[in-house]
């Protein structure tokens, strides 16, 4: 296969990639700067006083045990976010993928959930597991379970991760189908030729080609739990019980957009935004090597 | 014929224009608020009237999304140079408007300015109290408050044999009858756990929340909550919550449904709740004053406010600043007070209107609509009662929600949390102090 584009014109490829380049330095670079420097300013909401601090926002979070602490509490729920959504997703994508009858309905249905809102996914939530509004709380309650995530932080920690998990996993199915299809299904017919059971086929032979969407996926979900959850939070714990469910993102948006804290909330996304460049390259570096194209 | 029509029709609007060009001349005020639902209707009412009572200003109101995003917006507004002439902002948001010196125009300075009318005795202390400065010159103009009141379900009540209680010590004895009469997950709760249990807690016993007037004679405040009152009150509610004859209900007001479930009898929240327990309860109730501990000397003093303010923005012109200071005035009148009071369950702000409200027998049936003037009105507010003015006022209930939870679940004792709620608190009010334009 030719790979290599030709052009006539030495300046059409720069044209046709400008624009592209446009969108990501307006959008992306410039917004990223201009945190950068907030975060070296101490200023009030208004923007009517504003210091130059040096690092100052830096050393006050790094004096603060919280914020350790709320480093890993984010790496357990991200883990804890993007292992369950990825497993269930995979299994309900293999189950989906088989021959059946209405499939096309139900892998719709399935990839449905993706279109809510974090903050109506919490409230979804909520609706089934708030110790007093929920349905399911009271089913828990009767077998004997004191569920009551409003003072119990576990249970509170474990709520936010199964609905962030949840919204997460409709997405992780579409590109598992689509993983799944593109496996040619001569391979699986010869290794059941060969007389491998269905779960030795999974593992043998699906697993492995599929590794290159499970590595996207990967990382993808973890960008996600990273930064796209505090919607979740804010609706069903607000950061609460204690501070069990405040996470780095979640202490970004309280801090900064409830607050107005902007000097400190920058500094926390500078922070974010250096973790998971270095989480994503890491993961290049060294998951990319597990997986075969 | 048609096209004939429509060039007659420019024809007229044309002429109709460039003649009446004076009434162009109209000075917007634009005003931003949270309001939704039947209060978003007395809104526009309001700007309705006053557009009509004279041909000089236009208020055009906006829905702006919450409170915190109303807020958001207008701060977004301000630094973009577009800021809105009228801001409702909820009143944890006062000292972050009030430290924007010249982001914002002092109502006192605005209606002196304008040579408008304006005796700030006409309206009830403890509400305007909240929004002055220690002189007694106000800030911000009141416009929708409530305050903490004791919601009961009469009928539970009565099936239990439970008198309806005063005190704090009457309440517990009454959460535990309640709780041996079948409300075995909840005696009693409520709402908003700082503001119920600390910032009210305080002011109704007349005991500081933070030196310096609460804040309100300068931004060196420091926090003082974690005296003897406070901690007492932590304590039993930790020991009760062991037994669910108290049961925690969240920091927001999500919990409010226990009470117009039935499950909670007794449920301390805001006023402004009145309007949801009319529509969804299902059984007689009330709303009586906030219940105090009698053995403190005074007790109970008088409440503070919950609820939102208009601030005025700084920045705009002479003419336009004489049209918002026209329709504040326009807003103090009493007759439109009473509508207010009345449509939107919330508080007049004049004594006059709270004269004629009564006066007309507004509170014979419905005697939990005048509670939370009771008690604002209960004593003349003190230093310990007049209001709070502390900054991120929204990030501190956090941090202070975050220590209460620990005590209720056990992790701290209550002197802990609230010694460790005190400290955190204190470092944010030096931040907040450092940022604050001198």
């Amino acid at each position: 296969m030719q790979k290599q584009a030709i052009f006539q014109s030495r300046l059409l490829p720069y044209a046709l990639v400008a624009p592209q380049l446009a969108i990501v330095l307006i959008f992306f670079y410039w917004p990223a700067l201009q945190a950068v420097i907030q975060s070296f300013l101490l200023q009030d909401a208004f923007g009517l006083s504003t210091t130059f601090v040096w690092f100052e926002n830096y050393v006050e979070l790094f004096k603060d045990a919280a914020y350790f602490e709320a480093i890993v509490r984010t790496f357990l729920f991200s883990f804890a976010i993007a292992v369950s959504s990825l497993s269930f997703a995979l299994l309900l994508a293999v189950m989906a993928d088989k021959p059946l009858r209405g499939s096309m309905l139900y892998r719709t249905l399935l990839i449905w959930p993706y279109a809510v809102a974090p903050p109506v996914v919490g409230v979804l939530w909520i609706f089934m597991l708030h110790p007093s509004l929920g349905v399911l709380s009271r089913y828990l309650r009767n077998m004997g379970v004191d569920w009551n995530p409003l003072l119990d932080g576990d249970q509170a920690a474990a709520l936010i991760i199964l609905a962030a998990a949840w919204k997460q996993i409709s997405y992780n199915f579409l590109f598992f189908l689509a993983g799944l299809q593109a496996i040619p299904k001569s391979v699986f017919e010869a290794a059941a030729i060969d007389g491998a059971r269905p779960m030795r086929r999974f593992w043998t032979v699906t697993f492995p080609l599929l590794s290159p969407t499970i590595f996207f996926l990967l990382v993808v979900n973890i960008v996600y739990a990273f930064f796209d959850t505090f919607g979740i939070i804010d609706t069903m714990t607000r950061g609460g019980p204690g501070t069990s469910t405040v996470t780095l993102v979640y202490k970004v948006y309280s801090d900064g957009l409830l607050g107005g804290n902007l000097g400190s909330s920058a500094a926390q996304s500078v922070i974010l935004m250096v973790m998971v460049i270095v989480l994503t390259g890491i993961q290049f570096r060294f998951v990319e090597r597990k997986v075969t194209y | 014929m048609a096209l004939r029509h429509f060039g007659a029709a420019a024809a007229i609007a044309l002429t109709v224009g460039l003649s009446a060009s004076p009434a162009l001349a109209v000075t917007e005020i634009q005003w931003w608020h949270a309001m939704t639902g039947a209060n978003n209707d007395v809104i526009v009412k309001l700007a309705t009237d006053f557009n009509a009572s004279q041909s000089d200003y236009k208020v055009i109101p906006t829905y702006k999304g919450n409170y915190p995003d109303t807020m958001n917006a207008g701060i977004a507004a301000f630094r973009a140079g577009n800021a809105p002439h009228i801001m409702q902002v909820f009143e944890v948001g006062t000292a972050t408007m009030m430290a924007a010196t010249g982001a914002v125009k002092p109502v006192y300075k605005l209606m002196a300015d304008a040579g408008e009318k304006f005796d700030p005795k006409i309206y009830l202390p403890a509400i305007t109290g909240y929004y002055s400065t220690s002189k007694g010159e106000m800030l911000s103009f009141p416009f929708n408050s409530s305050s903490t009141v004791m919601w009961v379900n009469l009928d539970e009540l009565k099936k239990a044999n439970v008198e309806i209680p005063k005190t704090w010590p009457e309440t517990f004895e009454a959460a535990k009858k309640l709780k041996a009469a079948g409300h075995d997950t909840c005696g009693f709760s409520g709402s908003w756990i700082t503001w119920v249990n600390l910032e009210q807690l305080s002011a109704w016993h007349n005991v500081p929340l933070a030196s310096k007037a609460n804040g309100l004679d300068g931004f060196d405040t420091v926090l003082e909550f974690n005296g003897p009152l406070q901690v007492k009150h932590l304590e039993t509610l930790v020991e009760l919550q062991k037994t669910k004859t108290y049961d925690y209900a969240g920091r927001t007001n999500t919990g409010e449904g226990r009470f117009t479930s039935g499950e909670c009898p007794i449920y301390l929240t805001s006023s402004a709740f009145f309007g949801n327990v009319k529509a969804q309860a299902k059984f007689n109730f009330t709303a009586v004053p906030m219940p105090y501990y009698p053995d403190v000397k005074g007790a109970p003093q008088n409440s503070i406010i919950g609820g939102a303010s208009l601030w005025v923005m700084g920045g705009k012109s002479a003419e336009e600043y004489k049209g918002v200071a026209k329709f504040l005035t326009f807003l103090s009148d009493t007759d439109r007070q009473v509508y207010i009071h009345k449509a939107s369950g919330y508080l007049p702000i004049t004594k006059a209107a709270y004269a004629k409200a009564k006066e007309e027998g507004f509170y014979k049936d419905q005697p939990y609509l005048e509670t939370p003037l009771l008690e604002l009105t209960n004593k003349e507010p003190t230093e310990n009662s007049r209001g709070l003015r502390l900054g991120n006022m929204v990030q501190l209930r956090d941090v202070w929600s975050e220590e209460i939870e620990q005590a209720l679940a056990g992790k701290k004792t209550a002197k802990q949390a609230l010694d460790a709620a005190v400290e955190r608190g204190n470092t944010m009010l030096r931040q907040f102090e450092k940022t604050a334009v001198k």
